[in-house]
């Protein structure tokens, strides 16, 4: 029942910004602190949840197959790799340490 | 910003192809979002709710990686949510370009993501903007949606996501859109201060609590930004920033 709630709650709120953007008048939000900080928000919550996708086990922080995964994805960035390709490199390289028993 | 100013032809074929490069490749993704989604707990029902009525990637991620971390369903909906404001701004600058009709925007408003407005941005004028914007669109869509099933399924078939490593699928999800975003020291620092936050309140905040905090390294920033600004006087008064 939670996840219902969870998903209802960011169904509605995901749509109703999404439809904002289309019919508040452009000059009445455009101001370049807010465009500024609606640039900068996305980075900082990607940034968070990168991590933490990558170090957290629970309450607690670990270091495990996870992270040689992003570091591949992040070597697969830097080659400029089409999308799937980095999440690929990504999976690829965990699955392996885990089973050589990383 | 202002396509009458640069009003040059481009042939319907090719903003067409264009658009379906970016549709199909992004689309497949979702078997990537369907695994993930299955692995964290969801049911089939719930994942294929997600991708049709929340349709916006990097927040469907965080809201099923939320979950699966045991965090109270409003802390969970409020991080995916924050994550897909950004889709307000984009809608900003689409209704300049495609102006369109009031009763079609409650329709195109699904599909206003970062894909749709890449293409759409990238086009010349606004016949091709529209073209652009409903191909990516559609394309995207209905691959995103049937690529999610097919993982969700996938995920049940295999069993153990974990030992197929997919439980790193997330976070290089969020690093692949992060990384074109880190173009000044600004972004940087952001990005730093926000995974040392994020990481260090993990242990003592409630799951998905460390995330939102993070979040206030953006407007930390800035006002850092501004101070030294003011303090320098460079620039104009209002320290207006160019984007783009």
């Amino acid at each position: 029942m939670n996840t219902w709630i969870a998903i209802g709650v960011t169904v509605l709120g995901c749509y109703a910004v999404k439809l904002a953007g289309l019919l508040v008048p452009a000059h009445t939000v455009e101001r370049p602190y807010v465009r500024r900080l609606a640039a900068l928000l996305p980075v900082a919550l990607l940034a968070a949840l990168t991590a933490q996708q990558t170090f957290a086990d629970g309450h607690t922080l670990v270091l495990d197959a996870r992270a040689a995964g992003l570091g591949a994805a992040a070597v697969a960035l830097m080659l400029r790799a089409p999308f799937l390709l980095v999440v690929a490199a990504a999976v690829v390289v965990t699955a392996g340490l885990r089973a050589v028993g990383g | 910003m202002d396509q009458t100013a640069d009003g040059a032809d481009k042939p319907d074929a090719a903003v067409v192809r264009d658009a379906l490069g970016v549709g199909v490749a992004v689309g497949l993704s979702g078997f990537a979002f369907g695994v993930t989604s299955a692995g964290s707990g969801l049911g089939l029902l719930q994942t294929c709710a997600l991708s049709l009525l929340v349709f916006t990637g990097a927040s469907q991620f965080a809201l099923v990686g939320a979950l699966a971390a045991g965090g109270n369903p409003f802390t969970a909906a409020a991080g995916a949510f924050f994550l897909g404001v950004r889709n307000a701004f984009y809608g900003l600058r689409l209704s300049q370009l495609l102006a369109l009709p009031r009763a079609v925007r409650p329709f195109a408003a699904q599909w206003v993501i970062d894909e749709t407005t890449a293409v759409t941005l990238a086009q010349p004028n606004r016949r091709a903007a529209r073209i652009g914007f409903t191909v990516t669109g559609l394309s995207l869509y209905v691959l995103w949606n049937l690529t999610t099933l097919l993982g969700a399924l996938g995920a049940k078939a295999i069993g153990d996501t974990r030992a197929w490593g997919l439980d790193a699928a997330g976070p290089a999800v969020f690093l692949t859109l992060l990384a074109p975003m880190l173009k000044t020291a600004t972004e940087r620092a952001v990005a730093g201060l926000a995974v040392l936050l994020g990481l260090g309140l993990l242990p003592v905040l409630p799951a998905g609590v460390p995330v939102l905090v993070a979040a206030l390294a953006a407007p930390l920033a800035l006002f850092v930004e501004g101070r030294r600004r003011g303090r320098a006087g460079q620039d104009g008064p209002d320290g207006v920033e160019v984007d783009r």
